[in-house]
């Protein structure tokens, strides 16, 4: 990968990587003793061995110009692997947790293993490292193929994915240490959070000079949905991250806001965070790789870009339906409410969008279960959707919030509709980046599919029963007035569910690591495709188009 | 600057209300112009083969 950079790129990272190993040198230095320098080792090791990987390759010769003409799949190679090695450590976190709730025991008393420490963990791993590497990823794929045109540089793509990749990094062995500033998915402390900030504005500027040299006139409305994520999750997480340092040498920071404005603003990120990190980007995702797979055009182009306004709009005023019955103004929970409700009609929309355009191809949804990983992802989300907008609703929420329903709409979410629609994109790319026929095993690609549904309903099930009737001993009250269960009698209640969570959580687990042998496999034996499918055709053949097929 | 709970009120009801129709119907207007059917129809087909170039 490295032999495909010019020499002066590869000058230009080593540069780069040289001042990241300098300022992780100052921060092990300044921090000595204390967690903020262990970060500051982390940072160091984490460019040292890039650097040494570029070394390895440095007097490589220089690659031929007609690369230029094809597009620059090597990122979205280290992409795909990146994604899966996040979703086992994200999955794998999240299953010890669901088992360290049934059976507390298995802390073995050590200050990391506690749950406090290791569910921010499991959330950064899954929505940061899994769900953000798996967005950058198919980014690279959609924008070029979209655009028909070449990411805008060669350095960059790089400097995005593993940019981000040390900043996950970076948040989740803080968290472990115990850096944390207390705010849901925004964990990371100020030093992480400046770091993601530039790694942010370079992804977003790649975008739009990628789209800049597009040969399409118009921009296919998956780059929409795309951008609003980057360009909406930027704003968010200055706005939630505005914070001061204590010192320099330090990990710790306070934040700019206080009491109901930091609430306010803190669930503003948190729910846009599920609006565009999980919802916008995720929708891009899928505007490209359903069409694409089901070999038809979207059902309603208008429908979708009709939809799109409608989620940006709606989206970003929901945040406040996360503070009912708190000190936020009645006024202001009430709007989050009104809109979460609305936002029922773009999101189906949308699910519908999806749906309709398989209508007349079901025989292809039976056929490939990479179609219907798809296809159950856009239930999925209709689902999550709809759940969403009730839960949003007051007397609703006074039941279902602070108890297990939410943990179930969460998981309805990320489970059923995130991470099944990643797998589906990713068995739908993975044949196309590395010029493969198909999958290594399409029965395993069954299994997969197979074990999620079945691991996404058990669990969903579980925490769906858990929180109904935690929420509903919580407020029974007896003849004289009082509260008819203790606290501990809830706990006892819900341990049949946590196991049963457990339990689908494991079954999840895995159909995702019978995806990682396919996709290794896949790369390693599958049989190559007989052409070059994306080096265009010319007249003189100038191409490296040796390979192109005989018609 | 003091604003007052009842001057955001009046605000979000007569500006927000007519910004957020008239942010609606530019929505509309935009995707259900008819003569953006054919360019419209034209994006939605043109992921369906893209892996062949032309690449820039």
């Amino acid at each position: 990968m490295v032999a495909a950079l010019t020499v002066g790129t590869r000058v230009l990272a080593l540069v780069i990587l040289g001042i990241g190993a300098i300022v992780g040198l100052a921060m092990a230095v300044a921090g000595a003793g204390q967690a903020f320098g262990v970060h500051g080792w982390i940072v160091l090791i984490y460019c040292l061995v890039i650097a040494w990987r570029v070394m390895l390759q440095l007097d490589a010769p220089e690659p031929s110009p007609s690369r230029l003409r094809s597009y620059y799949d090597d990122p979205i190679k280290m992409g795909v692997v990146l994604t899966m090695a996040w979703a086992i450590v994200g999955m794998g976190f999240g299953v010890w947790v669901a088992y360290l709730l049934a059976y507390p025991d298995l802390r073995y008393d050590a200050a990391w293993t506690g749950f406090g420490r290791l569910r921010p963990v499991h959330t950064t791993g899954i929505i940061f490292g899994f769900g953000g590497t798996a967005l950058i990823t198919t980014s690279f794929h959609v924008m070029q193929r979209t655009s028909r045109a070449r990411l805008a540089g060669e350095f960059t793509p790089w400097f995005v994915l593993l940019g981000y990749q040390l900043f996950v990094i970076l948040a989740i062995s803080g968290y472990l240490m115990g850096i944390n500033q207390s705010k849901e998915y925004a964990e990371a402390e100020w030093y992480a959070d400046l770091w993601l900030l530039v790694v942010w504005i370079t992804y977003f500027t790649l975008y739009i000079r990628t789209l800049a040299r597009r040969a399409e006139p118009h921009i296919y409305v998956a780059n929409w949905y795309y951008l609003s994520f980057i360009l909406i999750v930027g704003v968010l997480h200055i706005f939630n991250n505005v914070a001061l340092p204590v010192s320099w040498s330090g990990s710790r920071s306070y934040i700019l806001w206080s009491g109901v404005q930091d609430a306010m603003m803190q669930w503003w990120y948190g729910h846009n965070a599920v609006a565009f990190f999980l919802t916008s980007g995720f929708l891009g995702m899928l505007y490209y790789y359903l069409p694409k797979r089901a070999a038809r055009p979207i059902y309603s182009y208008r429908l979708s870009i009709l939809s799109f306004w409608g989620i940006t709009f709606f989206y970003v005023w929901v945040g406040s339906h996360h503070l009912h019955y708190t000190a936020l103004p009645q006024w202001v929970q009430t709007l989050g409410m009104t809109f979460s409700i609305m936002l029922l009609v773009p999101s189906w929309a949308t699910a519908a969008n999806a749906l309709l355009t398989l209508n007349g191809a079901w025989h292809k949804v039976r056929d490939d279960a990479t179609l219907r990983f798809m296809m159950v992802a856009a239930i999925f989300y209709g689902m999550a959707t709809f759940e969403g907008s009730f839960l949003a609703i007051r007397g609703v929420n006074a039941l279902s919030h602070y108890t297990d329903w939410t943990i179930a709409h969460v998981h309805v979410g990320t489970l059923g509709w995130n991470a099944i629609l990643i797998f589906g994109a990713i068995y739908a790319l993975v044949p196309v980046i590395w010029r493969r026929e198909r999958m290594w095993s399409p029965r395993l690609v069954e299994w997969h599919f197979w074990l999620a549904v079945a691991g996404t309903v058990i669990y969903v099930f579980s925490m769906w029963n858990s929180g109904i009737l935690q929420g509903l001993m919580w407020r029974t009250y007896n003849d004289a007035g009082t509260l008819q269960y203790s606290f501990i009698d809830t706990v006892m209640a819900m341990h049949p569910y946590y196991m049963g969570r457990a339990v689908g959580g494991t079954i999840y687990m895995i159909g995702m690591l019978i995806g990682c042998v396919n996709i290794w496999m896949t790369i390693r034996k599958a049989p190559e495709a007989g052409y070059l499918r994306d080096m265009p055709k010319t007249p003189a053949g100038d191409a490296d188009d040796r390979r192109v097929p005989a018609e | 600057m003091d604003v007052s709970h009842d001057t955001l009120v009046v605000i979000a009801k007569t500006v927000g209300l007519f910004l957020l129709i008239a942010m609606f119907l530019a929505a509309v207007v935009y995707a259900f112009w008819p003569s953006k059917k054919a360019k419209f129809d034209r994006a939605a087909r043109s992921v369906l083969d893209d892996e062949d170039g032309p690449c820039r």
